[in-house]
């Protein structure tokens, strides 16, 4: 299941999820950058936790619930996406698919992490344009906004 | 946008292709003589040509070119931006488009800080005369003055009466207009854009995954390729048996390739093509290949580094000489001398190299590709493929990070010839591996410095001597060692400083490996030496580094303004307590000014921290201030890493850094907190954003660390142990 759609592909077992979800299923949103989990470019969730898909086998994918950037909100307004926009995070973009994939799993364990807790489930992606100041006020922000929405919700 | 190229002189003109009618109206490009021999407008000075920058259609749809790549430094916002001013619609109104390389909108690359610098008032203009011509047409159509209408948003109104009509209506017959000679442009205080921090549109994309990146690209009938290389520079291939590869399931075929840097390097490579990436890559790994290193694989890093040392007794070039250095340094009693090394370093965009190529017959060829820029490729493609650029329509998509990289397109010549070979489109992907070990670099830089003190500690002699490969030579094909490179002395003889006697020099130092420009290019390296070198004249005169600094600008100068501003914004005068120390550096260069300082602590095992770093940047006029904060924060993060981190080193002939696990960045937990101050006095004086905020980085950094511990860091990345 990738995104609530259950996909059937054909492929070698070994083959990374990365290259299925980006090749064979077509969601492009989910980016290659290292292929040694080493940079989270490639971060999506299994089961609600954040995972290397480069270096993740398909097969151990099978049977879980897979969500990737294009699965965590229908019209872009999941509080950690209106956060980075508000606060304008990415430059280039492209490790912000994985960076916004590592905050929303932060968030959904830990809603309202401080700077310590947000360096921890972060430390793993890397953005080379340098955006680190924002991304960490933007989950400040979207920790506020998702309180806000629990609020209205009641 | 093929049609564009067939312009008539007519200000607007109809095309086909797009939904409906469309008008195009042209504007000044910048002096580019391919384009202005093309087009002589009547009603328009000589040199000026038709450039469609704005497209009307009679849906109401308006786009606007944008003919810089994005690569995060913001054109998809900024230039854009500058025409929708002018033209009074808001960007949420419009669609932005990136050009492909046509010759009617003159060369399309980003790079040197230059995108809004050097387009700020031809956009602009573009922008009013667009308006202009459709305020005219409603006073026309409606048979009163012009003068009693205005645009806003999308439409011209009727001042008196408040009736209005969408610029979708106006635009045929504001096509059959002449372009005002001289557009009159908004007042700076009616500005709804520019100056102001608007949202980036390009954001909404890439929160929601959607932007498309050249790795991102698929076409019709593509099929996959991975390409082993040799990392060790200059080998041959010998012989490669891919039996194995052709076992596994998925791969198509195996073809040698060539990858062509500047036109002149030739490097061979094995390309496995298959029906998708890892089966590529799979593929690849089987292969069984014998390369010659003719030699090459000795090479290794501490020996060239010796050799460049060797390099600095011999005189070099003279690049600057004003005064009399040799007789101010022998007649003064405080002399100091210093040695600084800078390493290679990669530019390791977050988007691997990557192209999309598909060869079709007649030799006509197709590019998709995250690129600074377009007309880049088509030369490149060009030159290197003996190709007619005609023959060459090239798509540019999201840059996943530039830095200088995407300036060279040896990965779209090398797709090229792959997609030849396979009959197919083919879409390249380099490893992590491939774009860490296969360059171009940073080169690395080494300057000897002397310096010399009058009595009361002023500064009356200095000398930067730069001992480097060169960025021109290693680029062009003749090798041309007769005369300097001015791009490895950049800005070492332009900083404001009032110093009577000095004579800068530069030595060629010969170098087998591809380097190129990195994000703020030589300055990136020598704001090191010359910046921490004041600083120890400083020491040496017992003054306040920033104090002994502002005692030599006199005059007034941007420099002064930014130094005095950083002074108040820093606390520069507020003493820190025990262990912490603050460190200043500023470096001025063709992309504009920055400067900074950098706060750091000492750690309780001996290591340091860096705290925070205040920045002022001088522009004249913002566009968008929180992009230009952004920039320099990006700058900032990028110049900490090249400054603290791994580094390109060599061994064996081939890079020892391969990936991010041992070529490592700064990571979230590593960044200080930033705040950033801009001087925008205003007027047309304009400088750049992207790179200004990374050469005072590291001078910064290492003044701070003298302050707190006592070390001078003359090498990077910095090693306290070794200092």
């Amino acid at each position: 299941m990738i995104n609530d759609h259950a996909f059937t592909v054909d492929v070698e077992p070994q083959m990374p999820l990365l290259w299925v979800i980006r090749d064979f299923v077509g969601l492009k949103g989910t980016k290659f950058g290292c292929g040694i989990s080493q940079c989270g470019a490639c971060t999506v969730h299994l089961d609600g936790n954040p995972i290397r898909s480069c270096s993740f086998p398909v097969s151990s994918a099978t049977g879980h619930k897979i969500t990737t950037i294009e699965g965590i909100s229908a019209a872009m307004d999941h509080p950690v996406q209106k956060a980075w926009i508000e606060l304008q995070v990415p430059q280039c973009g492209y490790c912000h698919s994985g960076q916004i994939m590592s905050a929303v799993a932060l968030l959904k364990k830990n809603p309202k992490p401080g700077d310590a807790a947000i360096d921890t489930a972060m430390r793993n992606n890397i953005c080379r344009c340098g955006t680190y100041q924002r991304i960490r006020k933007a989950i400040h922000r979207a920790s506020e906004l998702m309180t806000t929405e629990t609020k209205k919700a009641f | 946008m093929q049609t564009t190229e067939n312009i008539n002189r007519r200000n607007f003109l109809k095309i086909t292709g797009l939904s409906g009618t469309a008008f195009i109206l042209g504007l000044y490009a910048s002096g580019n003589d391919s384009v202005a021999s093309v087009v002589n407008m009547s009603g328009l000075e000589e040199s000026v040509a038709l450039t469609p920058y704005i497209i009307i259609e009679k849906s109401g749809q308006i786009t606007i070119m944008n003919p810089r790549p994005e690569m995060g430094q913001g054109t998809y916002q900024s230039l854009p931006g500058i025409i929708a001013e002018e033209l009074e619609v808001s960007l949420d109104q419009v669609t932005i488009k990136q050009t492909s390389g046509e010759k009617i909108f003159g060369r399309q690359s980003a790079g040197g800080s230059s995108s809004v610098r050097t387009n700020y008032t031809l956009l602009r203009k573009t922008g009013a005369s667009a308006r202009e011509m459709l305020i005219r047409s409603a006073s026309e159509t409606w048979k009163i003055p012009m003068d009693e209408c205005y645009a806003e948003n999308g439409k011209v109104f009727h001042r008196p009466t408040g009736k209005n009509i969408p610029y979708a209506s106006l635009a045929e017959a504001a096509s059959k207009l002449e372009a005002p000679k001289e557009p009159v442009l908004k007042d700076p205080k009616d500005f709804k854009i520019i100056g102001k921090s608007t949202p980036r549109p390009d954001i909404l994309l890439k929160v929601a995954g959607k932007a498309v990146f050249g790795i991102d690209v698929e076409v019709a009938g593509m099929v996959y390729a991975s390409v082993e290389r040799c990392p060790v520079f200059g080998s041959k291939l010998v012989s490669y048996d891919d039996s194995e590869t052709k076992k596994i399931k998925g791969v198509q075929q195996v073809v040698k390739a060539e990858r062509i840097v500047f036109g002149k390097n030739h490097y061979e490579g094995i390309a496995v093509i298959a029906d998708n990436y890892w089966a590529a890559l799979q593929g690849r790994k089987a292969l069984k290949v014998e390369w010659d290193h003719q030699g090459f694989d000795k090479f290794n890093s501490n020996q060239y580094e010796q050799s460049l040392r060797e390099l600095a007794k011999s005189d070099g070039f003279v690049v600057h000489n004003s005064g009399d250095f040799d007789k101010a340094f022998a007649e003064s009693t405080a002399t100091l001398e210093a040695f600084y090394e800078s390493p290679m370093v990669s530019h390791s965009t977050m988007e691997p190299m990557n192209c999309v190529a598909h060869w079709q017959a007649g030799d006509m060829i197709e590019i998709w590709a995250s690129s600074q820029g377009p007309s880049l490729i088509k030369d490149e493609l060009s030159r290197s493929l003996n190709v007619p650029q005609d023959n060459i329509k090239v798509n540019i998509m999201f840059n996943g990070g530039g830095f200088g990289r995407r300036l060279q397109s040896d990965f779209a010549s090398e797709a090229a010839l792959i997609s030849k070979a396979a009959g197919k489109p083919v879409k390249v992907i380099w490893t992590r591996e491939d774009d860490t070990q296969l360059g171009p670099f940073r080169p690395m830089t080494f300057s000897a410095m002397k310096g010399a003190l009058t009595a009361d500690g002023k500064a009356i002699a200095f000398q930067h001597k730069v001992i480097s490969p060169s960025l021109s030579v290693n680029r062009t094909a003749n090798d041309d060692k007769s005369k300097p490179d001015n791009l490895m002395v950049e800005g070492i003889n332009d900083q404001k400083y009032e110093i009577p006697n000095m004579r800068n020099h530069y030595v060629f130092a010969d170098f087998h490996i591809p380097v190129s420009a990195w994000r703020s290019v030589t300055s990136s390296t020598l704001a090191f030496a010359h910046e921490c070198f004041i600083d120890e004249m400083a020491v040496k005169a017992k003054k306040d580094p920033l104090v002994f600094r502002l005692e030599m600008l006199n005059k007034e100068s941007d420099t002064k303004k930014v130094l005095t501003k950083l002074r108040e914004v820093s606390g520069w005068d507020k003493p820190l307590p025990k262990g912490r120390g603050r460190g200043v550096a500023q470096y001025e260069f063709f992309a504009g000014l920055c400067a900074h300082v950098v706060e750091v602590s000492r750690q309780a095992n001996g290591s340091i921290k860096v705290d925070k770093v205040f920045a002022v940047i001088d522009l004249g006029t913002v566009v968008n201030p929180d992009n230009t904060k952004a920039q320099v924060e990006g700058g900032i993060v990028m110049g900490l890493v090249a400054a603290i981190k791994d580094g390109i080193r060599f061994e064996n002939g081939k890079s020892i850094q391969t990936n991010f696990h041992n070529n490592r960045m700064l990571r979230i937990d590593e960044m200080p907190q930033i705040e950033v101050h801009i001087i925008a006095d205003g007027g047309n004086t304009i400088k750049g954003v992207g790179e200004p905020g990374l050469p005072p980085l590291a001078p910064a950094l290492c003044n701070a660390i003298f302050a707190a511990t006592g070390k001078r860091i003359r090498r990077l990345p910095v090693d306290l142990a070794k200092a």
